[in-house]
């Protein structure tokens, strides 16, 4: 029985921090010995599915929770060494947790991160160039499309929804896409509590309280008796559920639907590449 | 590493009762009437974790408020059921901790921790879930395969045996039975590509009496289950303490999934006995007749849930129950089954939860496994997900309201295979599994089953799904925990929640009751502390 072993993206930070775990990782690093061999690449896609696809998604084409990894170059280094290095030790302040320190046992063995680096090495797409323009982006982020209202980015924005700062190099781009065209389809997470298993998402939060005032604003953590979240003037708020007139939960996100006609395609592209690359540290 | 504190105790007569041993035979046979005292587990032989304490009832449970809080200020999961017995609480902690605790404020008495080895091959975390008591020792397993005990006074150790190699995979992470003189375990390690077996130690030396494998050597029955030389790393572990059964002399195990856990190829057949529930000769370890729940799983469906004793009156007013003797239990396959523990028989089947991996029962009234159920490189949509609708989180049974409470799970996932090579003391998957996209999301519910027709009479639902097991009163009050960090008390007959306390972390234990001085507690394990709640 595995009772938490894909769920290691959610808490595992967390987790291997309490615990300060070390398992028995591998040491040896330097040159792929399996560099380009196909065979050891489908192996790596077994070992890929089994470990790194809960975040990373079948196909490593990224979620909603780890970036893509077709894309290039890769943000914690490119080189055979620097993927083996990230995959073993994880990368400290994100949820991608060090190999073997997931409470599952030892973790890979240095072959299998080889096969996997491997098989990451045969997936990726030559790097693509954003075709958008990430100034004219930003001035649509910070100006008439209104993203900033609810998202921050490098420390300015507002608050109601995700900070955006590092989605562009931690997300896919399909999952950015998404987002922006229909933002309800997958809802993005929220607080992770250390032993949870699941996460909060940014649902939507209607609340009529007993003098009957309503809120609306999305939900930032929620038990069986009480309630928090922000509103949409930014106020954080926590009610006792048997306090209030009402209270609804939704899955349909406050952002609004951001369709051709809201968003041309062009416009899109250039908010995506001004997250991308702002992300990466241009179009200050 | 241990270390001893030498109290002044007022509670009890240590000096006048040194001489004789603690805990016998007869009280572990009589544990359901000295309610003061928690003696094993799951709290009786019969596994229902239903306790005769009434003091805390419907009516005042509101004012229920925390009495002291233990910290192991150990990370991971704390899964622990402490025993208490005579005034002494023993418990267990990550990394294989022991401590025993005055019940009545906490204090510790003493402190084992193991010195563990690096690497060890936990499944699913470095837990424990509690001790087995009898004479003056407790009985542990170990996350290295050892099986030890303890002496209750100090700690101190009295025996240690390594039962099996734990490089290979194996560990032992529940709590071990008594049963007469034997102490009984069963191993964890379904996804190494373990051989399962259940084990029986002599509680005076730790001399091994026999060994169950659970699963079949070629030329013994069921070996046919298995194809070729799969059986050797057939997995089929057995890590939740079993129940007991004295007037027939038999004891009840469970066992876990085949290895690989989510892919059937290559071990073509029913794969006896995994997933099954099993009626064992205590004093021999012989197999007296198995009812196996899920044949050739391929969803990682243990059946690792505590097999509840319920014995039914000639007049219970159901004709297929009537007089009869049976196991409940609410398996992790999404279905409650309702066996006759004299023969093994199944009497009923029906789904507690959201279940798509069958769509029908043969002959016997057993589900069949759907064949679009199976894993695919591309992924495949099956309820309950891997997790299970429920999974080793105790049930209780409440003889008063005749009800059966459960810890559901309602998730579904993707199954996506993986094969992979076997390799000694190596996870061996087969598969991997992802929640699914869809847009319900996922959610756990306490359900209240009626057993005479499998109906669920009320739940009380959580915000996700969640670990906690449940236990139940004669104040007709039941206590359960939740992912959010909440210990719940409900009605038991109605599912009204009477009292919460927020503990600050999941729940991954079930909770317990006892009394010292007439006064009753309730305790759970949650986060690195163990809490007991109490009226003022």
């Amino acid at each position: 029985m595995r009772i938490y072993a894909l769920r290691r993206c959610i808490a595992i930070l967390a987790l291997s921090l309490i615990l300060g775990v070390s398992a028995s990782r591998v040491g040896a690093q330097g040159k792929n010995p399996y560099a380009g061999d196909a065979k050891v690449a489908k192996l790596g896609e077994f070992e890929f599915r089994a470990n790194c696809a809960f975040c990373h998604g079948l196909g490593a084409h990224g979620g909603g929770r780890g970036p893509d990894l077709t894309r290039t170059p890769k943000k914690h280094g490119d080189s055979d060494a620097e993927i083996f290095n990230t995959i073993n030790n994880g990368v400290p302040g994100t949820a991608m947790p060090p190999n073997g320190a997931t409470q599952q046992g030892v973790g890979m063995t240095e072959e299998e991160i080889w096969q996997v680096v491997t098989y990451i090495r045969s997936v990726e797409k030559k790097p693509g160039k954003m075709s958008g323009d990430a100034k004219h982006g930003r001035e649509l982020f910070y100006g008439s499309d209104g993203c900033a209202t609810c998202h921050m980015f490098d420390g300015k924005g507002g608050r109601l929804g995700p900070d955006l700062t590092s989605a562009g190099t931690s997300r896919s781009t399909e999952y950015l896409v998404e987002s922006m065209r229909d933002p309800s389809r997958r809802l993005a997470q929220g607080i992770s509590e250390a032993m949870k298993e699941f996460s909060a998402e940014y649902e939507t939060v209607d609340v009529v309280t007993n003098d009957g005032t309503n809120y609306k604003g999305t939900l930032l953590n929620e038990d069986s008796f009480t309630i928090q979240f922000l509103d949409t003037r930014e106020q954080v708020h926590s009610f006792d559920k048997a306090s209030l007139k009402s209270w609804n939960k939704s899955r349909q996100s406050l952002m609004p639907v951001y369709d051709e006609k809201a968003l041309p395609e062009k416009d899109l592209q250039d908010l995506l590449a001004f997250l991308v690359t702002g992300a990466a540290g241009g179009a200050k | 590493m241990k270390s001893k504190l030498i109290l002044g105790f007022g509670l009890i007569t240590v000096l006048s009762t040194a001489a004789v041993a603690q805990v016998t035979s007869q009280r572990l046979l009589n544990a359901g009437q000295e309610p003061q005292n928690w003696l094993m587990y799951s709290g009786d032989y019969a596994g229902r974790r239903f306790s005769a304490l009434q003091e805390i009832k419907v009516g005042n449970t509101e004012k229920l408020v925390p009495k002291w809080a233990y910290q192991t200020m150990a990370g991971g999961k704390f899964e622990t059921t402490p025993l208490v017995v005579d005034g002494i609480m023993y418990g267990t902690g990550q990394d294989d901790r022991a401590f025993a605790l005055d019940a009545r404020t906490g204090r510790p008495i003493w402190q084992y921790q193991r010195a563990l080895p690096q690497d060890i091959r936990p499944c699913c975390g470095r837990v424990n879930r509690g001790l087995a008591i009898f004479g003056d020792k407790l009985f542990m397993g170990t996350l290295d395969s050892h099986v030890m005990a303890l002496d209750t006074k100090t700690g101190n150790v009295i025996w240690d045996v390594a039962a099996v190699d734990y490089t290979k995979g194996y560990s032992f992470t529940l709590a071990p039975l008594v049963i007469k003189n034997l102490v009984l375990v069963g191993v964890s390690g379904g996804e190494y590509g373990i051989r399962g077996f259940i084990d029986a130690y002599d509680a005076n030396t730790g001399a091994r009496k026999w060994r169950f494998y659970t699963v079949p050597a070629p030329g013994e029955p069921g070996s046919e289950s298995w194809e070729g030389e799969s059986w050797k790393i057939g997995g089929s572990p057995a890590w939740i303490t079993g129940t007991y059964d004295v007037e027939t002399n038999t004891t009840f195990w469970t066992t876990g999934n085949p290895s690989p856990s989510n892919r059937g190829e290559g071990r073509a057949g029913d794969n006896l006995y995994s997933n099954s529930l099993l009626a064992i000769d205590p004093d021999t370890g012989k197999l007296k007749w198995y009812f196996q729940f899920t044949q050739h799983d391929e969803h990682d469906y243990d059946a690792t849930q505590v097999p509840v004793m319920v014995d039914r009156s000639a007049v219970a007013g159901q004709k297929d129950v009537d007089g009869r003797k049976l196991i409940l239990q609410a398996n992790r396959n999404g279905f409650f089954y309702v066996i006759d523990r004299t023969n093994g028989k199944l009497i009923r089947a029906e789904s507690y939860a959201k279940v798509s991996w069958t769509k029908e029962k043969d002959a016997n009234g057993r589900p069949v496994p759907a064949k679009e159920g199976s894993p695919t490189p591309e992924g495949n949509r099956v309820c309950p997900g891997a997790a299970g609708a429920t999974n080793w989180m105790s049930p209780t049974y409440d003889p008063q309201t005749k009800l059966f409470y459960v810890t559901a799970r309602e998730q579904c996932d993707v199954f996506s295979t993986a094969p992979q090579p076997y390799q000694a003391g190596h996870a061996y998957y087969g598969s991997a599994y992802f929640p699914n996209d869809d847009a319900a999301p996922f959610y756990g519910a306490l359900r209240a089953i009626d057993p005479d027709t499998g109906k669920i009479k009320w739940e009380w639902k959580h915000p996700s799904p969640t670990w906690s097991g449940v236990l139940s009163t004669a104040g007709g009050v039941v206590f359960t925990g939740d992912a959010e960090g909440n210990f719940i008390a409900l009605d038991a007959a109605s599912g009204k929640a009477l009292w919460h306390f927020q503990c600050g972390a999941s729940v991954y234990s079930s909770p317990m009751t006892y009394a010292v001085d007439g006064k009753q507690y309730v305790a759970v394990a949650a986060g690195t502390a163990l809490f007991t709640f109490g009226l003022p």
